[in-house]
């Protein structure tokens, strides 16, 4: 045998080798969507699990609007049930009408998350639940101190029959306090999960739950859009940070509370549940429609500047941008209406 | 095909695959499923020497970053592929926390005796 014969033969066989690897690894990324199946619980802190109590009282709290400095902003007025626990504007709207500077993230699976807020600031849903009513920007009230003519949060719960009776049914002898009342707001937030969508039906063996459009999107989804990279598993998030070269890159995201130079302009994966009702898009408002998002990402990004390595050019056709919305839309959960409770006057 | 050729084909196509070396004071840590891994199990902590070196190895389809801002040693590797790794020399007795940047729930602490 010929010295070059050799050489071809070796070459050949370690392609075939290898490119059976490569097949191998593909089908079996492709055939996993049990990563997608909704965890058999949802999670809860051992020192605050969920009982009906709690998410009664977490639901008054998280209705009410005494809970702002006004009187007149609940956590429901920028988290809107009716429109997908978010409130339609590109960002935030707060105390005497300020534009603050992100938009509402959904509270839809927030339990899921192990960090809270675009920036990941917040380690849980308890260490949220009190940000917001005593920022400034947002709700404007004090919650501990009555100052001057304002009255303090707890002094406002207390003095009404109908609180203390629901905070000492849901935390007993506890009282109304800070712990409290964010131990409840989060017990009402973990009830707050995605119902079945078109893809959950579909991953379940439905056949024919999903369009064929949203079928071929979810290709797209998982192969060429590399979508799949950082929307993972059942909340289709990683719970990582990313730059993902938005237009306008002004605020330094999760690099304001980890200095590491590939945080600047990061922000956290959002989930996709439900994804159809809560636009605009993107921690700033930068897209109307889900149609600019696949549009961005196909671009590979406006913003090159310490954008993530896994955000690339993608080459889609109209057709697979097309799909790709369609497949995102298939997120979109049964209707779960909820009902208003009612607060107590006295 | 000569049989033999096969042979050494399948072996050369094995060491470019598995081409990672290990030597004596360097420690292997995955980065796999999202999680810090030591001979395939979830670690949370590991003890090395003073003069030790752990390789960071990707083993993800996505980039991984390694970072520190321990007082005994702050650095940042910066983001890598799949396939990829990184190493870090603690030349320092004590503590050092070790994180991924990019998902803040790969964490590890570093003890060097
Ligand atoms: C003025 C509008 C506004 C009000 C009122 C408001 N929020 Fe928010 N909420 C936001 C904005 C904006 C963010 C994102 C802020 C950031 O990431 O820096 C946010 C973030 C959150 C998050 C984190 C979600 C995630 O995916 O990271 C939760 C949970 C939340 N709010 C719950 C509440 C609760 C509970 C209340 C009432 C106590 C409340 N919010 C009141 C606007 C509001
Ligand atoms: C590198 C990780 C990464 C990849 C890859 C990625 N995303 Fe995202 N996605 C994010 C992050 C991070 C955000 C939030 C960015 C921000 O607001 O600054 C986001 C935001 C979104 C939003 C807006 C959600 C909301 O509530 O505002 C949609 C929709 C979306 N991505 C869909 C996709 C689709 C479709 C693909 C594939 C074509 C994709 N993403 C690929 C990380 C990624
Ligand atoms: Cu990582």
């Amino acid at each position: 045998m010929k010295l070059t014969t050799i050489a071809r033969d070796v070459t050949y066989t370690c392609l075939f080798f290898m490119s059976t690897l490569m097949i191998t690894n593909a089908s079996v990324a492709a055939t996993d969507i049990n990563k997608y199946l909704r965890p058999a619980e949802i999670p809860q802190p051992s020192n605050n699990l969920i009982t009906e109590s709690r998410i009664e009282l977490g639901k008054m709290l998280f209705f009410d609007p005494r809970l702002s400095g006004s009187n007149w902003i609940s956590c429901a007025t920028c988290h809107n049930p009716a429109l997908g626990w978010s409130d339609g504007l590109p960002t935030a709207i707060g105390h005497g009408q300020k534009v603050l500077g992100r938009s509402t993230p959904t509270i839809l699976n927030t339990a899921y998350q192990p960090l809270q807020f675009w920036d990941g600031r917040a380690r849980s849903l308890e260490k949220q639940a009190l940000g917001p009513i005593e920022s400034a920007g947002e709700m404007a009230q004090s919650i501990g101190k009555s100052e001057g003519k304002l009255q303090s949060l707890i002094d406002e719960l207390s003095a009404l029959k109908g609180y203390r009776d629901a905070f000492e049914k849901a935390y007993p002898g506890e009282g109304i306090t800070k712990k409290t009342i964010a131990k409840a707001i989060a017990s009402f937030e973990r009830t707050i999960v995605s119902t079945d969508s078109p893809f959950d039906l579909w991953i379940k063996g439905e056949k024919h739950a999903m369009n064929d459009a949203a079928l071929r999107g979810f290709k797209v989804f998982e192969g060429k859009g590399n979508c799949v990279k950082c929307h993972n598993g059942f909340n289709f998030t990683d719970n990582g940070f990313h730059n993902i070269g938005l237009k306008d890159a002004s605020d330094a995201g999760r690099y304001a509370i980890r200095k590491v130079k590939i945080l600047i302009g990061a922000f956290k994966t959002p989930t996709l549940r439900d994804v159809a009702l809560t636009a605009p898009y993107m921690h700033n408002g930068a897209y109307k429609t889900l149609e600019e998002v696949v549009d961005h990402y196909d671009r590979g990004g406006v913003t090159k500047e310490n954008l993530s390595p896994n955000i690339t050019k993608l080459n889609l056709t109209a057709r697979e941008k097309s799909d790709l919305v369609e497949f995102l839309k298939s997120l979109t959960g049964a209707p779960n209406p909820i009902t208003y409770p009612v607060l107590p006057t006295e | 095909m000569n049989r033999y050729v096969y042979i050494l084909s399948l072996f050369i196509c094995w060491a470019a695959v598995f081409s990672s070396t290990v030597y004596a004071d360097e420690f292997i840590v995955a980065q796999n499923n999202k999680t810090f891994k030591k001979d395939g199990k979830k670690i949370e902590s590991i003890t090395i020497k003073k003069g030790d070196t752990i390789r960071f190895k990707n083993e993800d389809p996505f980039f991984h970053n390694i970072f520190s801002l321990s007082d005994l040693k702050t650095f940042d590797l910066g983001s890598f592929p799949k396939g990829q790794s990184k190493t870090v020399v603690f030349d320092k007795a004590g503590t050092v926390e070790v994180e991924c940047a990019i998902h803040p729930e790969m964490y590890m602490e570093v003890t060097i005796e």
